[in-house]
């Protein structure tokens, strides 16, 4: 294979690592958001619940940006299309998140109960809309989103706010919720003991069975689907603009990868193992398994999604020849080659910081703990 | 093709939003320094009140980097949402630094500013601190590829267009990085942080000891901001003129509009300390100039010139000229990416492509582009002189004022005299917002003299932003605003009551002030 179609690949397959690092850790924090108010019904109880997470957050919530900054890098028009075209969208997610570090920051420093509770909302939002918004979004890319770029590239969105919210996108946003709720639960239940820690393992399993069923529906869905094939264009490692290809509409092309290659089966195998294991490690008690099968769960339902698309990243409905691809959608070889190197360096070594991170902060928390630290949430 | 009230609104979303970011990050990167220099004399002497005092500031740190936090994933989405042709046009360029951004700085500060703030129970004192250093180091390498990528908009270093793929790509990483306005500004950035922080802590040191509380903290804290503060400002002024020298012969358009400069003069050149440019009559009224001043300032010699906007202005013509045939070559090659007659074309005219965009604005089609429109493009190439020259003049009078504060208040620390000058303290107090204001103003005269580019020479602004209704722009707009206002006025009340309530809510307050009076008095320090 050529260099560049390689390195094409490579940061296909390192955005996903991205997006489900997103998914993951972002998820189950905005998973713990969206739970707080049924997980701890007194503040001390709410104080636990925002404290599991509270040195791990700010840390998380990187893995957005870097995933955000990684597509601006790697592939700047899906950045600039996808940003632009689901101009509404953003905005709501994007002011949901920043109401986020404040909720974290802010809730308990002063003790009016009012406040609190408005903040615990606030928490609450900032925690399910993003999850909806986020899966929403892969819920859009297997339609194709209305967008058509003139001569040089000026990328133009001709759908409608709404259009963006229909039942196959909420179906992919409840997903994507429920499975955070999952995270976030198996979260609550390894900091946790008591009855927060019931409610918490309640809740997981109640998530996890509700991600199965729309996991499986999804499949069916897009099994009548119809997805695009390419079928002429300068193709993988070639210099190119999304004006140079052809691509033809066909009912099941988002099965094709799969019927080429039968080995993928193993990615939705994957999400559906993870969750129904999943929903029996939380039965068990078994938190941290719960968790780490929870994320197996993600590396699954992300998985899906990317084999069933590609080479296609963000397809157009209006002019699907005008489509965004792997290979028309890069950045050059240059920049792949030197974010590929900063990749390799970084990512290992914040993986091994988090861990310490999480290690140092690991074991249960408990009320006393909290109403005892200033620096507690 | 782009309606202008859009690009309008999108810049004045971008500016409110950006401006808004910079109240925080400042303060972010100069209090973590400090906060791991406080800790460090904890570890140091292990003295339990520099534990109290790291602590304490800690709070107030933050309370202030949760909004930095916000307001940076705003800055990160408006290009993307707002600003499309730009990301798709430089991301392979201006994306890398974002994400390495990402990768080596924001996820060190971001992991360990919860260790930091979670962990003292947990860690080490020794690794404790160096938490806090990772925090401090993380924060201003975050500043650093920022300030990186912003260069590239200042100074396209390392990269040229492709006409294959219709973007500019990145030719070379290590002139992208090594990009000397890159390298002047993330001094004279970051140390404006370190600036604007030790004044905070100074000010909010001076409010304890003019109500004599927590004098033991506000002593020991005030001498380490004012030691910090004036190396600082020492730095940022010195770093502040090369700068100007490098970004000087970068830009000159931004340089003339800095100083003013409508018409050609023979060197040596004054310097016009104070004037009211006219946009519309090119020219300044009431001057009051010194003479000399302005070669020496920008050329370091008495023989240099300036290049006056007339004359640049006469430059831009000659170079959308230029720039027509390479825009008119684009477009035939948009059509067929192997018309080599194009190619040619386009090759010969590339330096000048993005004039001819300039003037795409006024003609669409850039080869039925009249005179009149011609000049129209090339006047625009000059951006507001009033508004930069005033910022230019409010920033460098205010760094000029917070040099002479504490050349001051270093000779009152070092007789001991600080806490008899009642009146100094006050204005320790009221010095709080002069840092904010400086580094706003030194924001206005970066991005506004570079209109009207996006990428400086490149790109022109009004081509960069989205193709959006108008409607969508008052919507965020409204958003942004009614959000923002409430956060500011949140956070401004957090930080006074956080301020009020002072380091010791325990009963004990003030014992280890009482225990250091007496250890004073004794002749010991405790």
């Amino acid at each position: 294979m050529e260099l560049y179609a390689a390195l094409q690949f490579v940061w296909w397959l390192l955005l996903g690592v991205l997006l489900i690092g997103l998914a993951v850790m972002v998820g189950m924090d905005m998973g713990v958001g969206t739970i707080l108010r049924y997980v701890g019904r007194t503040d001390t109880e709410r104080r636990v619940a925002l404290n599991i997470i509270g040195p791990h957050w700010d840390g998380n919530q990187v893995w957005f940006i870097l995933g955000g900054g990684a597509v601006f890098a790697a592939f700047p028009l899906i950045y600039a299309t996808a940003f632009s075209g689901f101009y509404v969208v953003m905005l709501l997610l994007l002011w949901s998140m920043i109401v986020r570090p404040l909720g974290f920051e802010y809730r308990s420093k002063l003790p009016s109960a009012r406040w609190r509770n408005v903040w615990d909302w606030s928490l609450f939002v900032s925690g399910l809309v993003p999850m909806v918004v986020f899966g929403a979004a892969f819920g859009n890319l297997f339609q194709g989103v209305p967008f058509h770029f003139s001569w040089n590239l000026t990328s133009t969105y001709t759908g409608s706010f709404l259009a963006l919210l229909n039942p196959f996108a909420i179906l992919c946003g409840l997903l994507s919720a429920s499975l955070s709720i999952f995270m976030g639960a198996a979260t609550v239940m390894n900091g946790a003991t008591g009855v927060m820690y019931d409610r918490a393992r309640q809740l997981a399993r109640i998530a996890a069975l509700v991600a199965i069923a729309l996991f499986a529906i999804g499949g069916l869905w897009v099994h009548g689907m119809t997805g695009f094939v390419l079928s002429a264009g300068p193709g993988a490692g070639v210099a190119q603009t999304p004006l140079q290809q052809t691509v033809v509409p066909a009912a099941g092309a988002w099965f094709a990868n799969f019927q080429t290659y039968p080995v993928l089966w193993i990615v939705p195998a994957l999400a559906v193992a993870g969750m129904l294991l999943g929903w029996l490690a939380a039965g068990a008690r078994r938190s941290h398994l719960a968790w780490w099968l929870g994320a197996i769960a993600w590396l699954g339902v992300i998985g899906t999604a990317g084999v069933a698309l590609f080479p296609f990243l963000l397809p157009s409905s209006s002019v699907p020849a005008q489509s965004l691809t792997v290979w028309n959608a890069s950045s050059s070889k240059l920049t792949l080659t030197w974010m590929v190197g900063f990749a390799v360096f970084f990512v290992p070594l914040i993986l091994w910081y988090t861990s310490w991170a999480f290690y140092v902060m690991r074991g249960k928390v408990s009320a006393a703990d909290v109403e005892a630290d200033e620096h507690a949430y | 093709m782009h309606d202008i009230n859009v690009v309008d609104l999108s810049r004045l979303q971008f500016a409110l939003t950006a401006l808004y970011h910079y109240l925080f990050v400042p303060l972010t990167l100069g209090m973590s320094f400090m906060l791991a220099a406080m800790e460090t004399v904890y570890v140091t002497t292990g003295k339990e009140i520099y534990k109290r005092i790291t602590q304490f500031w800690s709070k107030l740190f933050l309370i202030n980097f949760a909004l930095g936090v916000a307001t940076g994933l705003t800055m990160e989405f408006e290009f993307g949402t707002n600003w499309s042709f730009y990301s798709s046009f430089v991301g392979d360029i201006f994306g890398a630094p974002l994400a390495i951004e990402g990768l080596m700085a924001f996820f060190m500060e971001s992991t360990f500013v919860g260790l930091m703030a979670f962990g003292w129970d947990r860690l080490k004192r020794g690794q404790h601190l160096a938490v806090t250093y990772l925090v401090a180091l993380g924060s201003n390498l975050s500043a650093l590829w920022i300030l990186i990528a912003n260069s590239f908009m200042q100074m396209p270093h390392g990269a040229s267009f492709n006409p294959t793929t219709m973007r500019m790509e990145l030719s070379s990483f290590t002139e992208l990085i090594f990009s000397p306005d890159a390298q002047a500004k993330f001094v004279h950035t970051s140390i404006a942080g370190y600036v604007t922080a030790a004044i905070f802590v100074a000010g909010v040191s001076a409010w304890y000891l003019l109500k004599q509380r927590h004098v033991d903290l506000a002593r020991r804290s005030f001498r380490m901001a004012v030691l910090f503060g004036v190396l600082a400002t020492a730095g940022v002024i010195t770093l502040g003129d090369a700068l100007g020298f490098i970004g000087g012969q970068a830009q000159p358009t931004k340089l003339a509009a800095m100083e003013g400069l409508w018409k050609t003069q023979p060197a040596p050149m004054p310097f016009n300390l104070i004037a009211f440019p006219s946009q519309r009559d090119q020219t300044n009224r009431g001057e009051i100039q010194v003479p000399y001043v302005l070669s020496l300032l920008v050329t370091h010699s008495l023989t240099g010139t300036v290049p006056s906007i007339e004359q640049l202005e006469q430059e831009a013509i000659a170079r959308i000229h230029n720039g027509i045939p390479a825009v008119a070559a684009l477009q035939r090659l948009a059509a067929d990416p192997h018309n080599a007659g194009a190619l040619a074309q386009f090759n010969a005219h590339e330096k000048d492509l993005g004039y001819g965009f300039l003037v795409q604005r006024y003609a669409p089609d850039v080869t039925q582009a009249t005179d009149a429109q011609i000049a129209t493009a090339a006047r625009d190439s000059i951006p507001q002189v009033a508004p930069i020259f005033w910022s230019f003049r409010v920033m460098v009078a205010l760094g000029l004022f917070m040099l002479a504060y504490f050349v001051l208040a270093v000779i009152y620390t070092m007789r001991n005299r600080v806490e008899r000058k009642r009146w100094f303290l006050k204005l320790a107090v009221v010095m709080i917002p002069v840092p904010f204001l400086a580094n706003e103003a030194g924001w206005v005269v970066a991005e506004l003299g570079r209109q009207p580019w996006t990428v400086y020479g490149m790109l022109p602004t009004w081509m960069s932003a989205s193709t959006h209704s108008v409607g969508y722009m008052i919507f965020s707009l409204i958003g942004f605003v009614s959000l923002y206002t409430i956060f500011i006025i949140v956070e401004m009340y957090l930080m006074v009551r956080t301020i009020r309530q002072g380091p010791d809510s325990h009963p004990d307050a003030n014992s280890s002030d009482k225990q250091w009076q007496a250890g004073r008095l004794a002749g010991t320090e405790a």
